[in-house]
């Protein structure tokens, strides 16, 4: 069958989730309406997190190589909370995904709706190989409902012609100026209406302006659909749609409230990743929708070999994997919605020589090193003369990726003097499987579980942030090794 | 081979301001309080310098760049005076300077400076710096403890200890520094601990704690330098000669190798090797009386032992337990308290560690004397151990 649609898809959750109930117990004297929310966790981002590592990481996670992706493609970045406004964050995530340089790559923002774009516009004009990323992390303020709601997290797709996984096969949009909530550069968080106007209003009279029409183009009714996916963030907006819609209850996706929370533009496609994972199967119809000021509706039909594909690291194995939290101040300084005072080892001046960092890009952002040609000794960075003290040749390394290698603990430190905004610091010496030793920052590992000797891999963080110029950069971090 | 330095040049006169936090003192008042004891000590005039070599490592804080500093302080009369850096060889550094000046015959007497103001920094600790534009961009943001702790993890894993019996022979290390250290007057910290205070204290970085770690100070300490034959003519046997200085910068194996285990200093091996050597030292474990070592953390002090030759490999733990380095021991190490008690003000430890070579040599350190010294090593360790500058240096009697 020669369709077009999804051929990889894959997620990431960040390690840890607090529990809400510790949110309750922090701020509950404050907003007691919060306890209907107060049980569950919700998945969170590290400091050295955000939607572009994130991004970087669920891209990471699909089953194949990034830089196997197709030279004229395009990469397609989709986020309310890109961490820059004018300097494209995709272009960051294709170099640390190392994609061809032909790649044309875009990032999308301005709603819940970001991540269905690219989907929408290979529907209805045709498209070649396109990579979506779509992550958020999305700012709240404390005792906030959305504080509760939210999770962070990311997915990754990637769309193409042959054989797929699910083929997109028709959409249809309707955009409407209701404004359930909004954003700007001066709030800082979210500004939400009443909830039941937007159910009975927005959704209620919305949703169905869009579906109806694609399932009757298709000669499908409701009850067709094996999987419907709203991803609104109040988990009973989806219910008020069975009866207009005719849909089976079961037909209603998990809102993946209990253990992530809703993240943002990427949550209808972390919705329907959960679909394909678990429950979807080969024939099946299922309507992805995406709500905000509008809505998108795609249908969707399994193909055959979904059930024969893997990402590299599942939901379900990344949800089960997540560290609870109970330490709501934790949370809340990773988030950054309070600022500790992290003493005067904090004022170091990170400027960054914006000519070394581009001059570098690869090596830094594609964590691309060298190997020798002369005697194969992988290094990094890449220099001039190997450094191998047997070898020494000048100017015989070629690019060689550490991105994608795992390594091993050689030496560590839990260092609880030097500034991090998650203490201790974490920092040794990787010594690489296939080669090269690295000093490097580490995360991911609680205090006393590193080990001389411990298993891992590469994971793209934010290194340092200059609180000076509202700049911050990127580097590789040695995580636990937890691929599937 | 060069036929090396030995014998060429004489110390003929050291100073060492008190070491310690010295709020009541400018790098100006630091170098001077070393310099009138040099240069009391030689029993020269100030106008016989013909050249001078200045040691000051940060330029965050302390006196700028350049050695302008030292000619201003020292108000000396416009001859040649150089500034250096390199990490905490820097003291070292500027001796090294004014050795090879008159090694060379270049000039007949020279000045060694080295100062350093660290607390000025407003927190305790060593200040913030970079480590170049490129390379602030993937280094570890490490502080000192942290990058060295990385030894004691390193070590253990590799010789199979468990890390309390690591701990203890650090403990015991520290314990040895603060015995000497309690009875030098010049040192920052002259306090004793017991081994139970060390191993209870607050953790650091792992697994260093707060007793594993050197102070941090203000100080400075100076020599003057001179030929044998103009030593005699001016001091008469009053002095030490330099027997061999020697210095081993990484050159990116630690750092991108995987041939380093992480548990020693390629460094040091090399410069002390070469140091022997030049010396014609053949058996340092019998030769050496004394060393002052680069105890900036106690389990530095502990691989160093094995890196300078003076313990098997593997056998520091023992060694270091049974007491040899001990003040009573074979080859005590630290009499004077070392880094642990004197702290580390960068540019002044080379020199402060040379001070003390110098006195025991010369049956001038008190109640510290030892019975006969014939060779003092003294080692610096600049950087960390992922990238770092060790230096050897062996000073012995004039005859």
């Amino acid at each position: 069958m020669s369709s077009y649609g999804i051929t990889e898809f894959a997620a990431y959750l960040p390690m840890k989730g607090l529990q809400r109930a510790s949110i309750f117990d922090a701020v509950g004297w404050a907003q007691g309406g919060l306890k209907a929310y107060a049980r569950g966790t919700r998945s969170y981002a590290e400091w050295d997190e955000d939607a572009i590592t994130m991004a970087v990481a669920a891209c990471r996670n699909l089953a194949s190589d990034s830089m196997s992706f197709a030279a004229q493609g395009q990469f397609c970045f989709a986020s309310t909370t890109a961490p820059f406004l004018d300097r494209q964050n995709a272009t960051v995530i294709a170099t640390a995904l190392n994609l061809p340089a032909g790649v044309h790559g875009y990032d999308v923002a301005g709603g819940q709706r970001a991540a269905l774009a690219p989907l929408m516009t290979a529907c209805r004009q045709g498209a070649g190989d396109i990579m979506v990323a779509a992550a958020d992390k999305r700012p709240c303020k404390p005792a906030s409902v959305m504080e509760m709601l939210s999770g962070d997290g990311a997915v990754a797709l990637r769309l193409g012609a042959g054989d797929c996984l699910v083929e997109l096969v028709d959409c249809e949009a309707v955009h409407a100026d209701m404004v359930d909530h909004y954003r700007t550069s001066a709030t800082g968080a979210d500004y939400v209406f009443e909830d039941r106007w937007v159910r009975d209003e927005g959704v209620s009279k919305l949703v169905p302006q869009a579906v109806l029409p694609l399932l009757a183009r298709h000669g499908l009714k409701g009850a067709d659909l094996s999987h419907f996916i709203l991803a609104t963030p109040n988990t009973s907006h989806a219910r008020a749609l069975v009866t207009a819609l005719g849909l089976n209850k079961d037909a209603l996706a998990d809102p993946l409230f209990d253990n992530i929370g809703h993240v943002g533009a990427a949550h209808p496609l972390l919705m329907l990743v959960n679909i394909l994972e678990t429950k979807a199967e080969a024939g099946q119809w299922i309507m992805l929708t995406g709500f905000g000021q509008g809505v998108d509706a795609v249908l969707l039909r399994v193909g055959q070999k979904l059930s024969a594909y893997k990402p590299r690291r599942s939901l379900a194995q990344q949800t089960a994997d997540i560290k609870p939290e109970s330490n709501y101040l934790k949370y809340l300084s990773a988030a950054g919605g309070i600022d500790l005072d992290w003493g005067m080892r904090a004022e170091r001046d990170n400027r960054t020589a914006q000519t070394v960092a581009y001059n570098k890009s690869q090596d830094l952002y594609g964590f691309v090193g060298g190997a020798c040609s002369a005697c194969g000794t992988a290094q990094y960075p890449k220099s001039r003369r190997c450094v191998n003290p047997n070898c020494g040749a000048l100017d015989t390394q070629e690019p060689y990726h550490f991105s994608t290698r795992s390594g091993k603990v050689k030496s560590f430190t839990e260092d609880w003097l030097a500034f991090t905004r998650s203490p201790p610091h974490l920092y040794g010496n990787i010594s690489f499987d296939g080669g090269g030793n690295i000093f490097m920052e580490m995360a991911g590992f609680a205090p006393g579980e590193l080990k001389i000797g411990s298993a891992v891999e590469m994971q793209f963080r934010i290194k340092d942030i200059d609180t000076q110029r509202g700049f911050h950069r990127y580097f590789w971090k040695a995580i636990p090794k937890r691929r599937d | 081979m060069a036929e090396g330095i030995k014998d060429k040049v004489a110390i003929i006169g050291m100073g060492c301001s008190k070491f310690g936090e010295r709020w009541d003192a400018r790098p100006e008042d630091l170098v001077t309080e070393a310099f009138e004891e040099a240069i009391a000590d030689a029993g020269i005039e100030k106008d016989q310098i013909e050249a001078g070599w200045f040691g000051v490592f940060f330029d965050e804080q302390n006196v700028g760049k350049s050695a302008y500093p030292l000619s201003q302080y020292l108000r000396l009369p416009n001859i040649p005076v150089t500034r250096v850096e390199n990490l905490c060889a820097t003291g070292t550094e500027a001796l090294r300077g004014a050795v090879y000046a008159v090694a060379a015959g270049a000039c007949d007497i020279a000045l060694a400076m080295g100062t350093e103001k660290l607390k000025d920094t407003g927190f305790s600790g060593l200040p913030e710096r970079t480590k170049g534009t490129f390379e602030d961009l993937y280094q570890p943001g490490f502080t000192a403890p942290g990058a060295f702790a990385q030894l004691g993890a390193a070590y253990a894993a590799k010789y199979q200890l468990e890390m309390s019996e690591l701990k203890r022979a650090m403990a015991h290390i520290s314990w040895k520094s603060h015995e000497n250290g309690a009875i030098n007057p010049k040192a920052h910290l002259q306090s004793r601990l017991t081994i139970e205070q060390i191993l209870d204290a607050p953790t650091i970085a792992y697994p260093l704690g707060v007793f594993d770690c050197c102070g941090v100070s203000d100080g400075a300490a100076c020599a003057i330098v001179a030929r044998p034959e103009i030593a005699k003519s001016l001091v008469g046997d009053n002095y030490v000669t330099v027997k061999a200085m020697q210095l081993a910068p990484s050159n990116g194996v630690e750092m991108g190798h995987q041939s380093w285990d992480g548990a020693s200093t390629i460094t040091t091996r090399r410069a002390s090797q070469r140091a022997y050597a030049e010396a014609g030292i053949s058996d340092p474990r019998k030769d050496i009386s004394m060393t002052e070592v680069h105890d900036c953390f106690s389990i530095t002090e502990l691989v160093l032992m094995e890196d300078l030759w003076l313990s098997d490999d593997g056998r520091a733990v023992h060694d270091i337990l049974d007491g040899r380095f001990d003040a009573a021991g074979d080859i005590p190490c630290q009499i004077d308290g070392g880094l642990k008690c004197f702290g580390h003000p960068i540019g002044a430890s080379g020199l402060r560690m040379t001070y003390e070579i110098y006195l025991q040599l010369l049956g001038r350190a008190a109640e510290r004397q030892l019975k006969d010294p014939k060779f003092g090593l003294a080692h610096n360790l600049g950087g960390i151990p992922n990238r770092n500058v060790a230096a050897v240096s062996i000073f012995g009697l004039n005859d």
